[in-house]
């Protein structure tokens, strides 16, 4: 990595970091996220009322399907509205390579995140005021809950390079993460093995594998499995990949 | 510092750009003339390393543009078609942001930035937001921007679009003004541009050159031709043309 890298990803992250600071959207995100993480555990998984001060099972069970929603509406603006705008134009003649855009971007939209998911430390005082609570899964639970976010949003970021519409974004992203989550679901591959035949049935599992859910839940009981984090750290990258395979075929 | 040869851009079935050769020296003002959908935009946009051409070579100050794309922008300057701009910045921070891209940092950024302001006449609109802007003024922002780093090598996609008769004459007169040191290239429809701002002018039609040379040497290529008006409708042909064909 050369200094220009940083320099430049440096520039589109600033850029992209305050855009969101500048747009209402952003707020209405925030707010939206911290009301369901917060609300669904006190009205749902009543967590006031139980002995138990573990979050995994309360607080964490509910993100992947915050994000799901939540996510694409962070990311679908990334390229899209480059698209859009036609801003692409100007910052792909720029002498700034496409990863140094990609990435900036991509950790612009992370840092979104992470403010939202701090946010959310109040749940976390309050099981420490309710008992005493193990602080290895409530940590393994915010990084799983963390990596997940991210993965949605890079996938969301390789739709976005493909479409001009922010709302066909936000909508094709949200069936990818829903689908994404629910092919490991053990009821879904259940019912799918016993409806298809024998020789696929192999093949089902495999693909189940590929379910966030699995591996989101493998780090939240606390066990930090590095296969889990690379599982993450993998669906990561190769949507990014296909971000830029995505943006080279645009300008063809 | 322009050297463009055999461009070849073919979309789907439809070929953009069809074999298009030219170089353009420092110094030397190159319009682009044309009818729409001629191909103009297109090749501007291969010589600017956006789109990538499905044959043929771009270099810019002896860099090969598909090769080392990254050290040819760094020589560019570009104003896309329509002058696209970032809705959510200001004038000054949107220029910030392109000088900083440009490699430029700390004195030597705001040094750049009130250059620019100053330059385009953008320093009663320096912090407002780039949407509230005037479409005059959108045109300047953007202007700006190719300008910023001093390149050796400027391409201006249709700089006078949209902007009022005084606004052009200004713009005309900038181009003039940096064509001393510089090689620029620009793309028209106006024909009284070309004579107004250039040193030689190519003419392309569905994709071809069809002439290539000084303002004064286009006017004799028609026996007969008073105005360069005269010589664009004979050589290029509208596009309703097949219509009375018919
Ligand atoms: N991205 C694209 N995909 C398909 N066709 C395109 C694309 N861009 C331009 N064209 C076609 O190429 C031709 C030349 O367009 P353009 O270069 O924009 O013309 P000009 O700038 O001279 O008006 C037009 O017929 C246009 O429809
Ligand atoms: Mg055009």
């Amino acid at each position: 990595m050369s200094n220009r890298d940083i320099q430049n990803t440096k520039a589109v992250f600033k850029r992209e970091f305050l855009a969101y600071f500048n747009s209402p959207v952003l707020y209405v995100i925030v707010v939206i996220f911290l009301l369901a993480a917060m609300g669904f555990p006190f009205f749902f998984s009543r967590i006031l009322d139980s002995e138990d001060v573990s979050l995994t099972e309360r607080f964490f069970v509910w993100h992947p399907w915050i994000y799901t929603v939540l996510a694409p509406a962070v990311g679908m603006r990334l390229w899209s509205e480059e698209h859009r705008l036609g801003t692409i134009e100007l910052l792909l003649t720029m002498p700034v390579s496409p990863w140094q855009a990609i990435l900036g971007k991509f950790f612009a939209a992370s840092c979104v995140w992470l403010i939202g998911l701090t946010l959310t430390f109040p749940i976390v005082w309050t099981v420490c005021y309710l008992g005493y609570p193990d602080m290895g899964p409530i940590m393994s639970g915010y990084i799983a809950s963390y990596l997940y976010a991210l993965a949605c949003l890079a996938l969301t970021s390789a739709i976005s390079a493909i479409t001009r519409s922010q709302v066909v974004c936000f909508i094709v992203s949200v069936a990818f993460c829903i689908v994404i989550a629910l092919i490991g679901d053990p009821g879904v591959t259940h019912t799918i093995v016993s409806t298809t035949p024998d020789w696929a049935a192999g093949f089902v599992r495999f693909v189940s594998y590929f379910s966030f859910m699995d591996h989101f839940f493998e780090l939240t009981k606390g066990i930090f499995v590095f296969r889990d984090v690379f599982y993450f750290l993998s669906v990561i990258i190769v949507t990014l990949i296909i971000t830029n395979l995505a943006l080279r075929a645009k300008r063809a | 510092m322009i050297q463009v040869k055999n461009l070849i851009k073919v979309f789907g079935t439809k070929v953009a750009v069809d074999d298009v050769s030219f170089s353009v020296e420092k110094g030397e003002v190159l319009g682009f003339l044309g009818p729409n959908g001629a191909g103009k935009s297109t090749t501007m946009r291969m010589v600017t390393g956006y789109f990538r051409p499905t044959s043929g070579s771009v270099s810019l100050c002896g860099i090969n543009m598909l090769e080392e794309p990254e050290q040819a922008k760094q020589r560019l300057g570009y104003l896309p078609e329509n002058a696209p701009l970032y809705s959510d910045m200001t004038v000054a921070s949107f220029l910030g942001f392109c000088a900083e891209l440009r490699g430029l940092h700390g004195a030597d950024r705001t040094r750049a930035i009130d250059r620019v302001l100053d330059l385009c006449f953008l320093d009663s609109v320096r912090n407002q937001s780039v949407d509230t802007l005037s479409k005059g003024y959108r045109h300047r922002t953007c202007f700006a921007q190719s300008i910023i780093h001093d390149p050796d090598v400027l391409i201006l996609d249709e700089p006078t679009d949209g902007l009022d008769p005084n606004q052009k004459h200004e713009v005309r007169g900038m181009i003039k003004r940096m064509g001393q040191n510089k090689a620029i290239i620009f793309s028209t429809h106006i024909l009284e541009e070309v004579e107004a701002a250039c040193s030689r002018a190519i003419i392309i039609d569905r994709g071809k050159v069809v002439a290539d040379g000084t303002p004064e040497s286009l006017k004799k290529l028609v026996p007969g031709a008073k105005s360069l008006d005269e010589v664009f409708r004979s050589i290029t042909k509208p596009d309703t043309a097949h219509k009375h064909a018919a």
